[in-house]
């Protein structure tokens, strides 16, 4: 009896009692392994930096930590060696984003061509993704070693022997900065490619040979039908990478550990220092507000142009 | 008929033959580096002091890899990063898991705000966040210990893992699920031989990214541990360098090509997983 009735019955009351989290108190304890440690470990911890950089708090001191109100945010803008580094930060993160995405969005259009040896881009895409930053960061020392580098040898041999003789790449105060942010294109188009062909895969195929069959050329079809359909996913990638690079440490430690002279220092190595070398931690954690505050402001007025420059067209 | 379609096909050659240089042109760029590390690897000193050196050793050599065990604790040091990235990995899938599936399930505030949590936890520079961890974690007495590292990196992973374990959870249909209920599984039973089976490859590949990521992490190893004899793969790979930069060349080729095997090789396995389980997670967030 009962057999016959359940199935008319139970896939309405299942869907809603699947659907209905105020009656299933049973979700609240699958929530509560995952949502404890994040809440002590990383929402917490947040906000208590967020409250450190308005107190003095320094390592090892004996005296009890006290409020300081802005007095870290008015030495800060005093402070022009952070404001250098502020400024590095930005070449670097705009320096490193912006080819990232044209070169990946070059890359990522010539895999979405029937082609030949898409196997192999998708084998050494994962070099750069999986390796440890510190291993790309001594690997490119290897390619910009002034003697033993393939960089110098490769420029020998092309002729342009004035260029590679002996040329310290890391170490010159006009050449280190390039290329730190060399590598850095290297080591995020991976994930970008790979984020930027899944755009265009969903790109239906039926609108490409129409406009095809119009006669638009490559750059009429790229405009009118490609760019649209990727661009919620080129925003996105973008404005993560952006975030990325800028907070980014590992790489540039490595490469110069912000050297020569400061030229490659990013805010992150300079907060570091502050904070771990002359244990200066409530105004590190000033830095790293500012940090977050400027950065929220470049991605908002970034975004908001975007989507206003959708709802023009 | 011929003659139209002849012009354009000619063109398309052309086409090809230039999609084909700038893919070429790709692959040498992205390939190049990890090329030079190997061959510095195994080359021996008196080429690694050549001015002209060439991308084949002359004359390769186990040399630098005997020397870079002789020079830091790698081994040592690999069995920490090991035991770091496998206990956070699997702990993280473990905690992880139970929320992913009530994220995917269940649309309300609660699960958009955690969604929203995720991305935002992306933003922030970690120097905001390590700061009060590594008072929280004196305070515990867990500096310069690796539970405290585990810690770290466990609360670390949890939003990529979240953020991939949900996709995986929507992409289970739920009418399984249903149809496991009306033949009278009970919630317990359903998820256990219905959801998880399906699940199980997505876990693999996400405790595995999880592993990956702990293996390669740098920062936090270098702010919350200090005795040599706890140090992660990472950090004793900058040792090579020395405090002048004046490196060893091949030992510290050797060492950070041996470090970075086992991300390529884990890696490798579950590309296609990955990629597919962050658009997953992506779509319809």
């Amino acid at each position: 009896m009962t057999s016959t009735t359940a199935p008319q019955r139970s896939p309405a009351a299942g869907s809603r009692r699947l659907a209905g989290p105020r009656r299933d108190h049973g979700a609240w304890f699958l929530v509560l392994p995952a949502l404890l440690p994040i809440l002590v470990l990383s929402v917490g911890p947040l906000l208590y930096g967020i409250g450190l950089a308005f107190t003095d708090a320094q390592s090892g001191r004996t005296q009890p930590t006290q409020w300081v109100g802005a007095l870290n945010f008015s030495d800060l803008l005093q402070d022009t060696l952070f404001w250098d580094s502020f400024r590095i930060g930005l070449v670097w993160a705009v320096g490193v984003t912006v080819p990232q995405f044209v070169f990946a969005l070059g890359l990522a259009l010539l895999l979405n061509l029937d082609l030949r040896l898409r196997w192999l881009a998708r084998a050494l895409a994962i070099i750069p993704w999986a390796m440890p930053e510190v291993v790309v960061g001594i690997m490119w020392r290897l390619v910009y070693h002034p003697d033993a580098g393939v960089l110098n040898e490769t420029l020998r041999g092309l002729g342009l022997a004035g260029a590679g003789d002996g040329t310290d790449w890391l170490s010159g105060l006009a050449t280190a900065l390039p290329a730190v942010i060399l590598v850095g294109v290297w080591a995020g188009m991976p994930q970008t490619t790979v984020s930027l062909l899944a755009g265009l895969q969903n790109v239906p195929r039926e609108l490409h040979e129409a406009a095809s069959m119009d006669g638009a050329g490559a750059w009429r079809r790229f405009r009118t039908v490609t760019w649209p359909a990727i661009r919620p996913i080129a925003l996105a990638i973008t404005a993560l990478n952006f975030i990325w690079n800028f907070n980014s440490f590992a790489l540039v430690f490595v490469l110069t550990d912000g050297g020569p002279g400061g030229r490659t220092r990013l805010p992150m190595l300079f907060a570091y220092e502050e904070a771990f070398r002359y244990g200066q931690f409530g105004y590190a954690a000033a830095m790293g507000l500012a940090m977050v505050a400027v950065i929220s402001v470049l991605l908002a007025v970034y975004l908001a142009g975007r989507l206003k420059g959708d709802e023009e067209k | 008929m011929s003659q139209v379609s002849r012009r354009p096909a000619l063109k398309r050659t052309a086409g090809r033959t230039g999609q084909y240089a700038a893919l070429l042109c790709y692959l040498l760029f992205l390939a190049f580096p990890f090329l030079w590390l190997i061959s510095t690897a195994f080359k021996p000193p008196r080429e690694l002091a050549d001015i002209h050196p060439t991308w084949i050793p002359e004359a390769p050599t186990l040399e630098n890899f005997r020397q870079a065990f002789a020079q830091q604790p790698l081994l040592e040091a690999a069995g920490n990063s090991l035991l770091a990235a496998a206990i956070s990995a699997v702990t993280a899938i473990l905690l992880a898991t139970p929320m992913a599936y009530v994220l995917a399930r269940f649309r309300n505030r609660f699960s958009r705000a955690a969604t929203g949590w995720v991305v935002i936890s992306q933003a922030f520079p970690l120097v905001l966040v390590i700061i009060p961890l590594f008072l929280i974690l004196k305070g515990l007495q867990l500096i310069d210990s690796r539970i405290g590292l585990v810690m770290v990196y466990v609360v670390w992973s949890l939003p990529f893992a979240l953020w991939m374990l949900t996709g995986y959870v929507r992409a289970v249909p739920r009418e399984l699920e249903e149809a496991a209920a009306v033949d009278g599984a009970g919630r317990a039973r359903t998820l256990i031989s219905v959801t998880a089976p399906l699940l199980a490859p997505g876990i693999v590949a996400t405790a595995l990214f999880a592993f990956i990521t702990a293996w390669n992490e740098f920062f936090f190893a270098l702010v919350l541990l200090k005795s040599p004899e706890k140090q992660t793969l990472p950090v004793v790979l900058t040792h090579f360098l020395g405090a002048e930069g004046v490196a060893d060349l091949g030992p510290l080729a050797a060492a950070a090509l041996l470090a970075t095997l086992p991300s390529l090789l884990l890696f490798a396995v579950i590309q296609r997983r990955i990629t597919g389980g962050m658009l997953a997670g992506a779509v319809k967030s």
